[in-house]
């Protein structure tokens, strides 16, 4: 088939508002797509991290205590007296005090360097803190090493920054200050003026944070062997026998207040399962893929009804000169040809707008939020989509043109 | 003329309901895409505190030194010691310290379970500085600051828990084991965002219950209820090893009435820190900020860059809806180029053409507005799946709003006819005639 593009670039002359409009539209839907599916894609990869937990049978109880004038002694036999209790409920396999959890939303982190002296930090870890039951009770994978031994376990008051001797690290975290291997029986220093030494390593271990900070220093976490007696609360990461879930998050807060009832546990939000606590901490993300989503469908839709509706208008206009052509033997594939050609011409010039102002959207979100850069692929998938949305959208109209019967050359109207 | 207009008008878009359908639809979605998105980011970018964000200033003095501080910048907060100082200082027309602390009321009466109650603590400046509202009472005296006062203000809400919303000063009130004095019950008052404290907080917390002196917070040994950041290597065993620490944790405020005020309090910090460098407490020069409220949001990053994101996305979109109108409304106009003739021809004027076909954009316009203000109701009510949910409650749709989408979506449809309405005007009558 012999399409000839000279006659459809001078038809397009006399039509330079509406090709101009056309041209338009679809460049700023490329670039506003290309950018979407790229803030859908990152976010989706936000959604599905990892946290190392074992999601479907952990949950966290946020308790705090009423009483603040405690000694550290009182809060810690309080705490050791809580544990017994919560080990003990039918429904509960484990349990370990913490001063944060995985995916909390933030949280502590300390630097790490590894001499005592050094100013610039080598990198961010984040602190989880806990007894010799952490482990097991989060269903953390130890991958080497060994894990704490009752005694090795310390009691923090709520002014105290105690720097233990030993330390669980991720894997992540190990391979950051220990990039040729073996951190096992290493030691690094954590903002105390002693070492902590490595005796295990876990992995995957997420960090408490979801956020840029968190994201730069992506799954480097250590655990302590503290008990975290602060005077203002304290958590308790709790793991049901499995399939008893919700009986054991129904137990557990009773069992606390029968042993003291001067705590308070929040009846709305203070025992959380790992399905809420995802779903809070990455309730922006979603929101995210879900608004870009919509936005998304609902502007390919519409610009596909755009150039419907427009060149609906062009082949109401043209219908004489259709005529004209096919009783001169045009064939109605050529009379398609010459709509899909025409459609095809004005794509490219608007898919190549398009690009420009994808890089320039994606540039100004690198400059302002400090996002990622887009990759050349998203950019490609958007054209491809908007150049095949071209021709769907123009072939409605094109084949009701090429239907235009050579009749229509002799009418006047 | 008009309502002859509108019936023309309505006629012709009788004739094309499917195209007249897609114009209104589009104008509706886009209008209400950026209405939805608007109404979270005016809540979350507004200013808290209108009539005096430009006389309140957060001072910083960079207590870590160049190797770690925050790129450059001071940290975000202050240590006690420079705290202290701060306050100590003559300079300023009134000044606060704050830090959030976690409290519980302790069980009494008909209660049998303690209660949460967060809040700050805060020097006897604070509720002129910030004019917090009261219903009872009022706040504390300096004097009480100096005395380390038990004294306590609360909010209505803790008061209506607690006291069944009586007029409470005077009562005492047991939070976390010790006595305190109500000396007063502050009407709502929850400024968002929480310009005052976004060192612990994203600025969208729930109204705080009870605010206390800071001198008796110290007093008791109270750590921080919010953030609280170190640098270098800790090891403090006790509240004096903390206090001496180079963690920050307190943010101070100042209100400077003028320029030339705010220009002397700068001199001030900054001889401040020149002094601490001759002590030889700070190894580096004198590195400090004074920032009023809406420079401290703007440096904090207040409004979430998802917000600022799906704005953009979303004012993108709707561009391409009016692009697409545009385009609509051209082949509209000028698929009646013969009707034009004929108008033109029996003595209608261009600029009647131009009234008439503006007047039927303006109707796909209103058509749309309508249509937009549905799908802005329906996407208010579930902004929260969308945002956090302490964000998405700021979201309405208030009278101001309405208006905003209806304006818009007119406005926005009558500019876009412009351009096809001059088209229109502009049909030569004489080759239409022709041709017919």
């Amino acid at each position: 088939m012999n399409i000839q593009i000279r006659p459809v670039l001078t038809a397009l002359r006399r039509h330079k508002v509406g090709t101009l409009l056309i041209a338009l539209q679809i460049g700023l839907t490329l670039a506003i797509v290309c950018n979407a599916l790229f803030i859908i894609h990152q976010r989706l990869a936000n959604l599905s991290q990892v946290s190392g937990v074992d999601e479907a049978d952990v949950f966290v109880v946020a308790n705090y205590w009423a009483d603040v004038n405690r000694s550290t002694e009182q809060v810690d036999a309080q705490v050791r007296a809580d544990l017994i209790a919560l080990r003990q409920l039918p429904a509960v396999l484990d349990a370990t005090p913490a001063s944060g959890y995985p995916l909390r939303g933030g949280g502590w982190d300390n630097f790490v360097t590894m001499t005592p002296d050094q100013v610039k930090p080598t990198t961010d870890a984040a602190v989880y803190t806990g007894d010799e039951h952490f482990i097991d009770t989060l269903g953390l994978k130890l991958v080497a090493g060994r894990n704490f031994r009752p005694d090795e376990v310390m009691a923090m008051g709520t002014q105290q920054a105690i720097t233990p001797p030993t330390a669980i690290v991720s894997k992540a975290l190990a391979e950051r200050l220990f990039p040729d291997g073996n951190a096992l029986g290493k030691s690094f220093y954590a903002m105390g003026a002693t070492p902590s030494t490595i005796i295990g390593i876990v992995d995957p271990l997420h960090r408490q944070g979801v956020d840029q900070w968190s994201n730069s220093h992506a799954g480097q976490a250590l655990i302590w062997p503290l008990r975290a007696d602060d005077s203002k609360g304290i958590y308790y990461i709790v793991r049901a026998r499995p399939g008893q879930l919700a009986d054991a998050m129904r137990e557990a807060p009773k069992a606390l207040y029968a042993q003291s009832r001067l705590r308070i546990i929040d009846p709305k939000d203070g025992v959380q399962d790992y399905a809420t606590i995802r779903h809070k901490v990455y309730d922006s993300d979603r929101g995210m893929v879900i608004l870009m989503g919509v936005i998304c469908a609902v502007l390919l839709a519409i610009t596909a009804a755009g150039i419907v509706g427009l060149t609906s208008f062009w082949v109401g206009q043209r219908r004489k000169q259709i005529g004209v052509r096919r009783a001169l033997g045009a064939r109605q594939r050529d009379i398609l040809a010459y709509f899909l050609t025409e459609n095809f011409l004005i794509s490219a010039t608007g898919v190549a707008l398009g690009v420009v102002l994808a890089f320039a959207f994606n540039l100004w979100t690198v400059a302002r939020f400090a996002l990622d850069r887009m990759s050349l692929g998203y950019v490609g998938i958007g054209v491809v989509v908007l150049l095949l949305l071209g021709q769907g959208a123009v072939l409605a109209p094109a084949l009701r043109a090429s239907r235009v019967p050579p009749i229509e050359a002799t009418r006047s109207v | 003329m008009f309502a002859y207009y509108l019936r023309l008008g309505m006629n012709s878009l009788r004739r094309s309901p499917a195209l007249t359908l897609l114009m209104v639809m589009a104008i509706g979605i886009g209008v209400a895409a950026s209405m939805i998105t608007y109404s979270v980011f005016r809540a979350v970018s507004g200013n808290p505190i209108p009539g005096k964000s430009a006389r309140l200033f957060t001072p910083q003095i960079d207590a870590w030194g160049p190797q770690q501080n925050l790129r450059g910048e001071p940290a975000e907060a202050l240590g006690y010691i420079d705290a202290m100082a701060l306050m100590r200082a003559h300079e300023g027309k009134r000044k606060t310290l704050l830090y959030p602390v976690q409290l519980s009321v302790i069980p009494g009466g008909n209660r049998d379970l303690p209660l949460n109650a967060s809040g700050y603590a805060v020097t006897s400046d604070f509720f002129a500085m910030f004019d917090v509202p009261f219903r009872y009472g009022s706040g504390w005296s300096a004097q009480d600051d100096d005395a380390h006062a038990n004294d306590v203000v609360i909010s209505s809400g803790l008061d209506q828990k607690l006291f069944g919303g009586a007029d409470s000063v005077g009562r005492t009130l047991n939070l976390g084991g010790h006595d305190y004095r109500v000396v007063g019950v502050a009407s709502h008052w929850n400024p968002r965002p929480r310009f005052y404290d976004l060192f612990s907080t994203s600025g969208f917390a729930d109204e705080p219950d009870v605010y206390m002196v800071f001198n008796r917070a110290l007093d008791l040994q109270m750590r921080t209820g919010g953030r609280n950041s170190c640098r270098g290597s800790l090891a403090y065993t006790s509240w004096q090893g903390y206090l001496q620490s180079n963690c920050v944790w307190i943010t101070p405020w100042v209100e400077l009435d003028s320029p030339a005020e705010a220009e002397g309090f700068r001199r001030f910090l900054t001889n401040y820190a020149a002094d601490q460098q001759r002590a030889g407490r700070f190894s580096w020069p004198p590195n400090v900020r004074l920032r009023d409220v809406v420079q401290w949001m703007d440096y904090e990053q207040v409004v979430p860059p998802e917000s600022r994101i799906s704005l953009a996305v979303a004012l993108g979109f709707f561009l391409i809806c009016l692009v697409n109108t545009i385009g609509l409304l051209l082949a509209k106009f000028m698929r009646r180029a013969g009707e034009i003739g004929v108008r033109r021809a029996l003595g209608a004027t261009r600029s009647e053409i131009y009234a008439q076909y503006l007047v039927e954009a303006g109707t796909v316009g209103l058509a749309g507005g309508v249509l937009g203000l549905l799908l802005t109701a329906v996407g208010v009510s579930g902004v929260g799946i969308l945002f956090q949910p302490e964000i998405a409650r700021l979201a309405r749709l208030d009278p101001s709003l309405v208006g905003l989408t209806l304006a818009v979506a007119i406005a926005a449809t009558v500019l876009a006819a412009f351009y096809p309405a001059w088209r229109a005007a502009h049909v030569q009558p004489a080759w239409q005639l022709k041709s017919s």
